[in-house]
């Protein structure tokens, strides 16, 4: 049994503290309108309560879609008891409920009298439902916003999210809408409540028998009503405000200008992009927004930096896969043979750099870093500034041992990476330190004629595929056997293991960095670190 | 945008739509609102709407992720032939489907939501998309004699102990060796495949 709590403890302990204030805010609100005298009538006329919580909370991805399911519950429970408010609500006002609805329903009508029943024109349902919908602020911003929430959750399923990117893009910024809606929906303030002026006057628990002697005498006069203030803005309006303000950082960034020294083709359709910008600063595995307005003017796309910060350029590599990365292969003239010159290749706007997991890796003695196929970029990031850092002052370097590990299908998205393996295998032996970095690749995708060349040469000196002296493997790695050797290797150390790569592979590691953990301070620990795109 | 199927985007949103028509129509027909019964038909095109919306089409380029459990469905809708087929016939049944629902509050964002939904099926189907069925391909049965790429390497009649030890050698090395099967005692060329 492993340390579970250490590896989910802290995502758990957030996502249990949120659910609970939902929960309260579900419940206090509810006990809000539920108690006081002062929502007394409206609870007699309306027989229900309604709710609304909107918390925003950006962290991340997984809490962003956990809370995309909260506003679209809460929706639905807000809109379904509206519904039945409005259909009761009308109903009364044509006569069409109990006597004490209809006469309370009728308070407003006099002049000096305010209204408790938002329905003041006297239509029958189901027209009066819907005229209600048409005219009330409430009712036309409810059903904009409530469409909007609907197309944002339908173009952000899996299937349109990673086929076509741009309708889910361009469709979340109906959040726009969605929020501005959200905050001026109760600004009408049809949900009544009597004023305090009229309470003191007016004792509901007193006077609510004798609805038909309200005005006639002293001690109960005709109620006076008034409505709720808006109060959703002042839940949205911060979040809102740090949304701002970070779109206008990017388009402030996007505006610096940015020169491309150097554009390399790799094979299979990979390109590395060598940039420079004034005052850029970065982490090893950060990432970047990057813009190309000669490709598309509106869309940044995201791309992890494959250089070290101690290089005095970064670079991203790109992969051939959509139309965008065509364009931009075709705007930086990767199509043609011959020499581009400088002044030729587009404007880029970068955005960034963003942080994630990867900055970690420094920290510990021992990591294990595994990069499944394209995944492996932060992995070029991190090798490479572990090698400048190893260069300039060993001695100060805590990272002792790095077990790298990377998953490909095929051969051919080798070799830009392969050449760095190679001249950080062709230093460490020179340094004669050949046991700092032990690096083990595993072709998951090879088939007969591939294994009959490996086993004629098996026996040589140098992988026939790479040209590195430790061999490639085949098949995907036994992660048992991977963390119980590396365990007893490194017995009471901390060990971070960092992954870029698939879910399935993130809940194997996960496990096993869980399983292979002993739960007590001392012992070795395997501390699970996954990024994602 | 060049490569987006339209018609993808138009069946999860008329799948919502559906779920939409249900809920609505529950609370219209549960409640006993006025005029419930157009509720009750909320519910019904509810229901049909979301089983023909269930089977996902396939897409041009690229492999299309079933939903759970489509293969079912995808039986019944294949059988409609061009009326399911047709990305303009869906795209009118949907807006004719809705209006009905349109008349009451409960039921009307099912309406919007429909009608947004055969907007995007009619955009799909002047660009020429359709709904092709998914089906899964027969699983090719191995023929028995394919298998075998090449015949037996040291078949007998085979030469004494010490020569075939020297043989076994090489032929851990290669594994891919072939061989005249009928020149023994001479010795197996290595030949790498």
């Amino acid at each position: 049994m492993g340390n579970w709590a250490v590896n989910e403890g802290l995502s758990i302990f957030v996502i249990l503290v949120w659910l609970g204030l939902n929960v309260f805010l579900f419940v206090w609100y509810y006990k809000v309108y539920d108690d006081p005298p002062k929502f007394f009538y409206t609870r007699k006329l309306l027989g229900c309560c309604s709710t609304r919580i909107r918390r925003q909370l950006d962290r991340n991805l997984t809490f962003h879609k956990m809370v995309a399911w909260m506003i679209a519950l809460h929706t639905a429970i807000h809109t379904i008891a509206h519904l039945f408010n409005v259909e009761w609500c009308v109903n009364a006002r044509v006569n069409n409920s109990d006597p004490y609805s209809i006469a309370l329903s009728d308070i407003g009508d006099k002049p000096g009298e305010t209204y408790l029943n938002f329905a003041r024109d006297r239509i029958k349902n189901p027209a009066g439902g819907l005229y209600v919908a048409v005219t009330r602020l409430a009712g036309i911003t409810g059903i904009v916003i409530t469409l909007c929430l609907i197309l944002i959750i339908t173009s952000s399923t899996k299937t349109i999210r990673r086929s076509y990117f741009e309708v889910f893009w361009y469709t979340h910024h109906l959040f726009v809408i969605f929020f501005i809606g959200l905050a001026i929906h109760g600004a009408e303030r049809i949900v009544r409540g009597q004023t305090p002026k009229s309470l003191d006057e007016h004792n509901p628990k007193l006077c609510y028998q004798n609805i038909s002697d309200w005005g006639k005498i002293k001690g109960c006069p005709v109620p006076q009503f008034y409505g709720n203030p808006p109060m959703t803005w002042k839940w949205i309006v911060g979040p809102m405000f740090l949304y701002l303000c970070e779109r206008l950082v990017r388009f402030w960034r996007s505006q610096q200008k940015v020169v491309i020294t150097k554009v390399v083709t790799h094979p299979f359709k990979t390109i590395e992009l060598q940039m420079k910008k004034k005052g850029f600063k970065m982490e090893v595995g950060q990432y970047i927004f990057v813009k190309c307005p000669k490709v598309s003017k509106l869309e940044w796309h995201p791309f992890t930096l494959t250089s070290a910060p101690e290089e005095d350029f970064f670079s991203i590599h790109i992969r051939i896969v959509g139309d965008w990365t065509e364009g931009l292969f075709n705007a930086c003239g990767c199509d043609k043979q011959e020499f581009q010159d400088a002044w030729k290749l587009p404007k880029i706007a970068v955005d960034g750099p963003f942080g994630t997991a990867s900055e970690d890796v420094f920290s510990y003695e021992v990591v294990m870093l595994v990069g499944a196929g394209i995944g492996v970029t932060p992995f070029a990031s991190i090798l490479k500034s572990v090698w400048y850092k190893y260069c300039n002052n060993a001695t100060n370097l805590r990272l002792k041992k790095i077990y790298f590990y990377w998953l490909c299908r095929d051969t051919h998205a080798f070799e830009w990476f392969a050449d760095l393996l190679q001249l950080l295998e062709t230093q460490m032996q020179e340094r004669n330190n050949a046991g700092f970095l032990s690096y083990n690749i595993y072709l998951t995708g090879w088939d007969e004629s591939q294994a009959n060349h490996f086993a004629v040469h098996h026996d040589e000196e140098k992988d026939v595929i790479t040209g590195l002296k430790q061999k490639t493997l085949y098949g995907r790695p036994n992660w048992d056997n991977e963390f119980k050797t590396i365990a007893s290797q490194h017995p009471n150390t901390r060990i971070g293991v960092f992954l870029c790569g698939p879910e399935a592979l993130a809940e194997t590691l996960s496990k096993q960095s869980i399983s292979n953990s002993e739960s007590g301070p001392r012992g070795v620990h395997f501390i699970f670190n996954k990024e994602n795109f | 945008m060049g490569q987006i199927e339209w018609a993808m985007w138009a069946n999860e949103q008329a799948l919502a739509s559906g779920l939409i028509l249900i809920t609505g129509g529950i609370v219209a027909t549960a409640g006993q609102f006025t005029q419930w019964y157009f509720g009750a038909y909320s519910i019904a095109a509810g229901v049909f709407i979301c089983l023909l919306e269930y089977p996902r089409g396939k897409r041009k380029k690229g492999s299309t992720m079933e939903r759970c459990g489509q293969k079912y469905m995808t039986k019944v809708v294949k059988l409609f032939g061009p009326f399911s087929r047709n990305y303009y016939v869906r795209a009118i049944l949907h807006l004719g489907l809705s209006v009905p629902a349109g008349f009451l509050l409960a039921t009307i964002l099912g309406t919007a939501c429909l009608a947004i939904s055969s907007g995007i099926y009619l955009l799909a189907a002047t660009r020429g998309e359709q709904w092709t069925p998914i089906e899964s391909k027969p699983k090719e049965r191995p023929q028995v004699g394919a298998t075998i790429k090449q015949p037996p390497s040291n078949p007998p009649p085979r030469p004494p102990a010490e020569a075939r030890k020297k043989l076994s050698e090489e032929e851990e090395v290669a594994t891919g060796v072939s061989s005249g099967p009928q020149e023994n005692p001479i010795p197996v060329t290595d030949e790498v495949v």
